[in-house]
């Protein structure tokens, strides 16, 4: 996936395009409205993170001028106040949704799946692993011929795992990605959901293999 | 005009009270002059029709005086004293003196004293009654000397009197009926010159929260300064509420933003740290910092909501709508924890209200619920109508209120007091249960009785 930032803060802009890197997207950032209309003209992005103030105007101002372009690449407005009022002033504007800085890295990944969901018309947004095909945006899974819908959880910890089959990834770093930070829960219980998966996967050529001591890792054929 | 709670306004008169009084005041005071001149003036009238018929009457007496035979007769006339008689039933005397001598008549009528006219007026009493007298008078030749006849005519003055008593209660019938009259046109007149005062204070306080436009209705010139007055005082307001709106803007975005940074930071290196005790304290951070920037949210939150709720921006709302759109925004939350959010809409009740408010209110409760829900769980928001009430009940799967407090919340709701700290949610639930209340409306807290859970309600007023 191809991202646009256009946000200021550089630290907010490193950490926000190293977490979507990490996880296999292209990002581009934009300090300023000026840089962003430069990228806006070369590249085409699958979503746009939009933050409102900026050094050289206001994000609402780049929002309309994107509208009237017919463009209709997504925009996610990152915005530092509460107000419904202006929350409901950027859905009006044409943002297709708004996060509210500080945010979760996992909530800024389910708000962009959402939007790409909404907007993902003939787009083939699947990804193929040995017999697997995976539908991210949709949350289906389909083995050889079987399809399946996947909870959300199950979705993401697939996701995790398919972006870097053979690599090992801890329990912890996988409770990371699957649970919220305020939420007690051991690291054991990220074997609810690896049991889960492998059900679904049975038939495939595809398993998760249990590494002693170290964690899980995706396996292919 | 609102009523609500001005304590320190010193109200000093009315000036549509003044007004009236003032109207009246000189309507009466009019009224009583006019009665007077007409009184006067009727009275002027009656007394001299008297004096010219009493002239008339005693100068045919005076011309029927005459010498014969050396000797001085006087013939009164029939019509002379009949032309009293005619006017009216009062008793007529007369009295003719010739040469200082009484000749004929009453010799009691008081003489007048020589006056220089021809003819000399006076009122008297005579015989116990108050008489009108003309005196006129004439020198006869007898015999080579002058003498001096005096004819004096004298009548009482009932008929006048009443006469002059019916003039009066015409005359007061008029005044007082003119009075009425005037004074009714009075309050009318002074009710319609302050109606502008009226409008103006109905346009302003019939005005939204954020409506700061200046008053451009037209006004009479007496109000203009008033008006300029309250523009300039409105422009003022305007310009502050929009700095104070742009400074906290600018320092919610100063703080968050480096917030975010530190945020996205923190879990970039968890991703990478290994050593558990590292990455209990990184998640403690994350932690401290979303509790802090949730805290924040909610106190702006609720200090839009008590903004608002003073002044209610009201307009139709499609419940249905916008709790559709609440849920749909707070679904990629709730996947997140694999909640499913069931949304059951048994009607579309059309509701006047606050729709920031109201979607302000739902997005915190429903916020709460999807934080306190057990993943993997149903919360169920159901929307229907029960007579004149539109009932909005959230239930979820979380743990509920604390027993020990739900039946106290519950019990102290209904007191209509603030249980929001017993909850430990913050200010979600006092945000909801204002904004609930503002609009006339109750927010009910119990728990589930079939399963474990707790059960929202919001009671709206249709």
């Amino acid at each position: 996936m191809r991202f646009l930032l256009i946000e200021d803060n550089a630290r907010l802009a490193g950490a926000v395009s190293d977490g979507l890197r990490l996880d296999g997207h292209v990002v581009d950032v934009a300090p300023d409205l000026s840089t962003a209309d430069e990228f806006m003209k070369t590249g085409d992005y699958d979503l746009i993170l939009l933050d409102i103030m900026l050094p050289d105007g206001d994000g609402r101002s780049f929002l309309k001028a994107h509208r009237e372009r017919q463009d209709d690449t997504p925009v996610i407005v990152l915005t530092a106040r509460s107000e419904v009022s202006d929350r409901v002033g950027m859905l009006d504007l044409g943002a297709d949704d708004y996060l509210m800085k500080p945010f979760d890295f996992s909530e800024l990944e389910a708000r962009c799946r959402a939007v790409l969901r909404r907007r993902a018309g003939a787009a083939d947004n699947r990804r193929r692993f040995g017999n697997l095909s995976f539908d991210p945006l949709a949350g289906t899974l389909q083995v050889a011929d079987r399809r399946i819908r996947l909870r959300n959880r199950e979705l993401r910890l697939l996701e995790v795992l398919l972006a870097a089959p053979g690599r090992i990834h801890s329990k912890a770093r996988l409770a990371d990605r699957l649970f919220a930070y305020d939420e007690d829960v051991s690291e054991n219980a990220i074997e609810v959901y690896v049991a889960r998966l492998r059900k679904h996967l049975a038939g495939a050529d595809v398993t998760i293999e249990t590494v002693r001591g170290l964690g899980y890792r995706l396996v292919g054929p | 005009m609102s009523e609500q709670g001005e304590p320190s306004l010193v109200v000093s008169g009315s000036i549509r009270r003044r007004l009236a009084l003032l109207l009246v005041g000189s309507a009466s005071v009019l009224t009583a002059v006019l009665f007077a001149l007409v009184h006067g003036f009727a009275r002027q009238l009656a007394q001299e029709s008297q004096d010219s018929i009493l002239t008339a009457s005693a100068t045919s007496i005076l011309d029927s005086a005459a010498v014969e035979n050396g000797e001085i007769t006087v013939d009164i006339p029939y019509a002379a004293l009949s032309m009293l008689g005619n006017v009216s039933d009062d008793r007529v005397f007369y009295r003719v003196a010739a040469g200082g001598s009484f000749l004929t008549g009453y010799a009691d009528l008081p003489a007048p004293p020589p006056q220089g006219r021809p003819i000399g007026f006076a009122t008297a009493p005579y015989k116990g009654e108050p008489v009108r007298m003309a005196t006129a008078r004439r020198s006869l030749t007898l015999a080579g000397r002058p003498v001096e006849i005096v004819v004096s005519v004298a009548q009482t003055l009932t008929g006048r009197a009443r006469t002059l008593a019916r003039i009066s209660r015409v005359t007061l019938g008029l005044g007082v009926g003119f009075f009425l009259a005037s004074a009714a046109l009075a309050l009318l007149a002074a009710r319609a010159s302050v109606r502008p005062l009226d409008r103006l204070a109905g346009a302003v306080s019939r005005r939204g929260p954020k409506d700061l436009r200046p008053v451009s209705a037209p006004v009479p010139s007496e109000m203009v300064p008033l008006v300029r007055a309250l523009n300039r005082f409105i422009e003022r307001l305007r310009i502050s509420l929009t700095r104070s709106e742009e400074l906290i803007a600018e320092a919610a975005h100063r703080v968050r933003t480096p917030l975010a940074a530190v945020r996205s930071q923190a879990e970039l290196v968890l991703r990478r740290v290994e050593r558990p005790e590292n990455r209990r304290a990184l998640r403690e951070m994350i932690r401290a910092l979303d509790e802090s920037s949730r805290a924040a949210g909610q106190l702006l939150d609720h200090a839009m909501v008590s903004f608002r709720t003073d002044h209610l921006e009201r307009s139709r709302i499609d419940l249905a709508a916008l709790l559709g759109e609440t849920v749909a925004r707070l679904r990629p939350l709730a996947d997140l924890k694999d909640i499913t959010l069931e949304l059951e809409l048994r009607d579309r009740p059309q509701l006047s209200g606050d729709s920031i408010l109201l979607q302000s209110a739902l997005h915190n409760l429903l916020d709460n619920a999807i934080k306190y829900s057990p993943p993997e769980s149903t919360i169920r928001i159901a929307l229907e109508q029960a007579g004149a009430q539109t009932r909005i009940i959230l239930r979820d799967e979380g743990p509920g209120f604390p027993a020990r407090n739900a039946e106290r919340l519950t019990r102290r709701f209904a007191r209509g007091e603030n249980a929001a700290d017993t909850v430990g949610s913050g200010l979600g639930l006092t945000i909801a249960r204002e904004v609930v209340q503002a609009h006339g409306g109750r927010l009910l807290l119990a728990n589930r009785r079939e399963r474990s859970g707790a059960c929202v309600t919001l009671l709206l007023p249709s």
